[in-house]
């Protein structure tokens, strides 16, 4: 058995998927134990415990309030230390890629980033990750000993279809803070209400051949019909038509969402690297030649301002 | 260059205009054929290079290391850090959180933004949905650059030239006693990531067939796909 801690964080008012998609891939022979900062609402705290979770740690204290690199990553590292946890998981979310490097760091141990897959086999861990913007995939162990760390992209393995439930005790854990020296001043929140692309399980997505920032609202017409969030491909970005936030691809966020449908992207290989692990895509281009097409589940040939708004249509019949 | 530490590169340089008399030095940890990339960023501006020379693939703990070591034997004590948010061939983003965890220094990654390049220095860190976080500091601390944060220069020519004259420091891993024992992460059986079987394709091209195409590929991502 290994003592396993994950790092669960909530969006509002639900938790963020990935934590649950690591908990369902843990078999219940393994002490599955969950980490939050702050409060955990009573039904979010019982959606844990259905998908396997032992304990639900609460690390409290007014200076968590705001985030904090170091100060988060020393109540968390002194947690780990003192309960002795073999492994720690997070997904690959903005919280988890900041904070469990310093972690590691602190507590000196290893850390892989964002496997596409996982699997501990006699409490030896074996993780596949991409490498070369998807271009490659590798397995990954840790070499020494625990704690070993673990991020996990999100919507990579979805979740397992029959977790097994554990008893969801809700431990509150006061903790004190030493060392804060640099804290969040302020956030300032992004317009947009929809999921963000990392977490999205439907992203339609625009390239140049959208040819304005007006044009990205047939887009957002399809994405309200599929509670879609809207990525964008560099081109349009650099172009002015979407935010850097929006971007998919090499140097934006990388993706996995359960339906992809690329919408006048030619498919460069720096956007494929962002998408390339979504579960089914769907390519529209009127270049019969776009390099897109090659990893499109399904591929229609045809001008999207026409194609678009038909899709729409035909999904709002489809879901009434 | 990686395309994000082109954006450390660069603003490192605004941050050496905006506090005249700074230094710029560039640390690279690689291999001893790849100094192009430091004298690029001589050439753009910077003022001395470190090489730390390493033959094999080296995971992000001993890069770290690597490079908080090249730091302290050069007794360079920088003012501030930039990195890149992250490499684009193993794309862990982990090394700059790391590094500063080792130097004992805060750190803040995804930079989109100096909102105030100095008195004290305000950077805005992108989270999730859009939303950045904004975070103020004046002591030295590690800035991890992503894309958006500044419009990276090109060397001139004069750049291309005076960067052959400056100083290029190398050093080699045992030189900085970093060996295989640091290691924490092995990577192995490297494998292409499976071919698609060949997608449906659907000519829309055509006007009075594009309905009854669009109608046969919702309704497949709904009966044969089953995502809708």
């Amino acid at each position: 058995m290994a003592k396993i801690l994950i790092l669960a964080e909530t969006n509002g008012r639900r938790l963020k998927t990935v934590c649950l998609e690591i908990l369902s891939h843990i078999d219940e022979s393994h002490q599955r134990d969950i980490l939050i900062f702050g409060d955990l609402s009573q039904s979010l705290s019982e959606e844990l415990a259905r998908y396997g979770a032992n304990q639900i740690i609460c690390l409290k204290s007014d200076a968590l309030k705001y985030y904090s690199p170091e100060g988060h990553a020393e109540v968390m590292s002194n947690y780990i230390k003192e309960y002795n946890y073999d492994y720690i998981f997070s997904g690959s979310t903005a919280l988890g890629k900041d904070l469990l490097p310093r972690v590691s760091g602190l507590l000196q141990a290893g850390m892989i980033s964002e496997v596409t897959e996982f699997h501990l086999k006699d409490e030896v861990f074996t993780g596949v990750r991409p490498l070369f913007s998807g271009k490659c995939l590798t397995k990954v162990q840790f070499e020494g000993s625990p704690p070993y760390f673990v991020t996990v992209r999100s919507n990579a393995m979805g979740l397992s279809k029959n977790p097994v439930p554990g008893p969801g005790t809700v431990v509150d854990v006061p903790v004190k803070i030493n060392n804060l020296r640099l804290v969040v001043q302020e956030i300032v929140r992004g317009t947009s209400q929809k999921l963000d692309l990392t977490e999205a399980h439907i992203i339609i997505s625009g390239g140049r051949a959208l040819k304005s920032a007006q044009n990205f609202k047939i887009l957002e017409d399809l994405a309200d019909v599929l509670n879609a969030s809207v990525g964008a491909s560099r081109a349009a970005v650099d172009a002015g038509f979407a935010p850097h936030a929006m971007q998919v691809g090499q140097t934006g966020k990388t993706v996995a969402p359960s339906l992809y449908i690329a919408c006048g992207i030619s498919g460069a290989i720096q956007h494929l690297a962002g998408m390339r692990t979504s579960h089914v895509i769907v390519a529209i281009n009127t270049d019969p030649e776009a390099p897109i097409f090659s990893k499109a589940d399904y591929g229609i040939i045809g001008d999207l301002f026409k194609i678009v708004p038909l899709l729409t249509e035909e999904f709002k019949t489809l879901l009434n | 260059m990686n395309p994000y530490d082109e954006f450390a590169v660069e603003q490192s340089l605004l941050h050496k205009t905006a506090h005249p008399g700074s230094t710029v030095t560039v640390i690279r940890v690689g291999q001893s054929r790849n100094t192009e990339i430091l004298r690029t960023a001589l050439a753009m501006g910077a003022d001395s290079g470190i090489l730390v020379e390493t033959s094999d693939l080296i995971d992000s703990y001993m890069t770290a290391l690597a490079i908080k070591a090249a730091i302290k034997k050069s007794e360079k004590n920088p003012d501030i850090i930039f990195t890149g948010k992250q490499a684009i061939d193993s794309d862990c983003l982990q090394v700059p959180q790391l590094l500063a965890q080792m130097l004992n220094l805060p750190s803040v990654t995804m930079v989109v933004d100096v909102v105030k390049i100095k008195d004290p220095l305000v950077v805005k860190r992108e989270i999730e949905g859009g939303s950045c976080e904004i975070y103020s500091y004046d002591d030295p601390v590690v800035i991890a650059c992503n894309k958006g944060l500044n419009t990276p220069r090109y060397a001139s020519l004069p750049g291309i030239m005076k960067a052959k004259r400056k100083s290029l420091q190398v050093y080699s891993l045992e030189e900085l006693k970093i060996d295989e024992s640091h290691r924490k992460v092995r990577s192995f059986d490297f494998q292409l990531p499976p071919e698609k079987p060949p997608g449906k394709l659907f000519d829309c091209t055509d006007e009075s067939t594009m309905a009854t195409h669009v109608k046969t590929v919702a309704s497949l991502l709904r009966h044969e796909a089953k995502i809708i």
